[in-house]
């Protein structure tokens, strides 16, 4: 029984009303309590660099002394915020042009290899499947020194370009799994329909299958959006901060002066978390969903 | 003969653009490192093919495993890695319980535990390194500050300033980030089982700590083990958060991924590639018993 009546709501643990019961219940709403009370103070705790990040954002220069380090902006100015996106901007623009194609080619390879491993049983199919699962679990360091000879080497232009097929090609694994693991749970009919009328696997991929992925289109679209957006590692390596993405450039914002200037740094971190932060809020449902159909990734 | 191009074309057609890539990309490159880590790169003119190469074994391995530094490394990783997994299941574990039964605004408590998640870990260093400043009493701001203002002065530290145990200090915002994650996977765990466990221990008169010790927490072994090696695999790739907090030549927050890093920059190709397999053998070692584990789960069910 997995629904929820509205008695259970109000009483998780509601039993009849008898004496016995009544000594539990009470029992139960003191740990009641004590259960918001934790849930508000973990709350609380998780929000304290989201109340850092806002206040000193809006803090002018003088303002951000130790002293005053937690209070509330004097005067709230927006001359950070300003000041970052100047210097930001550029690379917010190219982290889209990375991202967007990025999310795009690796879902459709993903959803082509899903509906494979997931249909066509052969021999060894699952070990097919466990050998690229296995390539998502790789520490990148173990292939950045040939892979930076082999991109150079290939004449691909460092950043934007080459951080697209690096994306692309890392994120087929979890791609893959996210489709596979939803084509396993369609029903076998489907498709055995579209077979008897005498469609071929492309064809049923194309008009049985595609329609009716776009639940989990969104969910990997979300999930390479996101990883692809939050990336360093390949950034560091595979671009400069001329020509690469908002981590690089903020991450040069924020360390690259002697003595950093908190407030713009502050605003630059936010506004470099703005769209995944937007993606987060309003599709929450589905940046779950990536999470727990690729419950074997990190 | 055209029979079995029928049957075996077009799945091929779909697969073999991946299978090329991953094989050219991960297994293929994870050869040529091991190649690489075998020689005597060590300098810009070796690695641009101006000088002379020749194999060397596995000479860069064992430099490697004598040098203090490296051992540094190796040990701030095991650090890190500890204290990371230990909080992110504990937090992960406890809300997680709490969120277990219906609970009002449960969306917004889960979605708050959950968010930071969606947030880069360069993003999120900007404000960790002004929340684990090193700065004390007069000067002292983010999380130093703070415990002077709420009377708790001597909790005050060097954060990841201790030569020792600094590397423990970038663990707070791993955690910050990712209990949330393992809390979203207890969560799965908690609401996978099913509600008749729970009604037939409570008819035979088991208290609620005794369902939960007994009935409901054994059941969340798999599930705890998911979520050791996700998280553990993670922990030991660690390079973004302390690229940001910290700086790669910070001898006290220096890990493999870091060595890699500055190997790299000094075209130290050789170095760089034996560290790279290094970190590739930690992690398999985690990771092929549990995917083999996975695969045989999967048949089972």
């Amino acid at each position: 029984m997995t629904t929820v009546t509205p008695a259970e709501l109000t009483a998780p643990l509601g039993r009849p009303a008898t004496p016995a019961a009544e000594l539990t219940r009470s029992r139960f709403s003191k740990g009641r309590t004590a259960k918001y009370a934790l849930l508000i103070f973990f709350t609380l705790l998780v929000l304290i660099p989201v109340y850092v990040l806002i206040v000193t954002s809006f803090k002018g220069l003088g303002d951000a002394t130790p002293a005053r380090a937690w209070n509330l902006p004097q005067v709230w100015t927006t001359e950070n915020w300003s000041a970052a996106w100047t210097s930001l901007s550029p690379s917010l623009w190219r982290t889209f042009q990375m991202v967007i194609p990025a999310a795009i080619i690796s879902s459709f390879l993903g959803s082509m290899n899903g509906f494979v491993l997931a249909r066509w049983r052969f021999r060894g199919a699952d070990i097919v499947f466990t050998l690229i699962l296995f390539g998502m679990f790789i520490p990148y360091q173990a292939v950045m020194i040939p892979l930076l000879q082999l991109i150079l080497g290939a004449g691909i232009p460092s950043g934007v370009p080459s951080l697209i097929i690096l994306h692309v090609i890392y994120g087929l694994p979890i791609t893959t799994l996210i489709f596979r693991n939803y084509y396993m749970s369609i029903p076998e009919e489907l498709v055995e329909a579209s077979r008897v009328d005498g469609a071929g696997m492309l064809r049923t991929y194309w008009s049985v299958v595609l329609p009716i992925s776009i639940p989990s289109f969104v969910v990997v679209l979300i999930w390479q959006f996101t990883s692809a957006w939050n990336d360093f590692l390949f950034a560091v390596f595979f671009s400069s901060s001329q020509n690469g993405p908002v981590t690089l450039a903020l991450n040069n914002l924020a360390n690259g002066a002697l003595l950093t200037n908190y407030g713009i740094s502050m605003a630059g971190a936010l506004l470099a978390s703005l769209p995944t932060l937007l993606v987060y809020i309003l599709l929450g449902k589905y940046f779950i969903g990536g999470l727990m159909s690729g419950s074997v990734k990190g | 003969m055209p029979r079995q191009i029928r049957k075996w074309g077009p799945p091929l057609l779909l697969i073999s653009p991946t299978l090329i890539l991953l094989g050219v990309f991960v297994y293929g490159l994870l050869a040529v490192n091991a190649n690489t880590s075998m020689q005597d790169i060590h300098n810009s003119s070796q690695a641009n093919g101006k000088a002379p190469v020749s194999f060397v074994g596995l000479e860069n391995y064992i430099s490697l495993f004598g040098s203090d530094e490296f051992q540094h490394s190796l040990k701030n990783l095991v650090l890190y890695t500890v204290v990371f997994l230990a909080g992110t299941m504990f937090f992960g574990f406890v809300w997680a319980w709490l969120l277990d039964r219906p609970v009002r605004f449960e969306g917004v408590f889960r979605s708050i535990y959950l968010f930071p998640m969606a947030v880069s870990f360069v993003a999120s260093g900007v404000v960790w390194r002004w929340l684990l400043n090193s700065n004390q009493g007069e000067n002292a701001s983010g999380l130093n500050r703070l415990f002077q203002m709420i009377g708790l002065p001597f909790l005050q530290n060097n954060w990841w300033n201790n030569v020792n145990v600094g590397i423990a200090a970038i663990a707070i915002p791993a955690i910050w980030q990712l209990s949330g994650y393992v809390m979203a996977l207890f969560l799965a765990g908690f609401r996978g089982i099913p509600e008749e466990l729970r009604e037939a221990s409570q008819i035979d008169g088991a208290s609620n700590w005794q369902m939960y010790r007994h009935v409901i927490f054994p059941q969340l072994s798999p599930v705890a083990l998911s979520a050791v090696i996700i998280v553990g695999h993670m922990s030991l790739k660690a390079f973004d958060l302390i690229m940001s907090i910290s700086k790669p030549a910070n001898y006290q927050t220096k890990v493999p991924a870091i060595d890699m890093y500055v190997f790299k920059s000094s075209f130290d190709y050789s170095n760089a590639a034996a560290v790279g397999a290094i970190l590739l053998v930690i992690v398999a070692v985690l990771i092929i018993p549990y995917l083999v584990h996975l695969n045989r789960t999967e048949k089972h069910s």
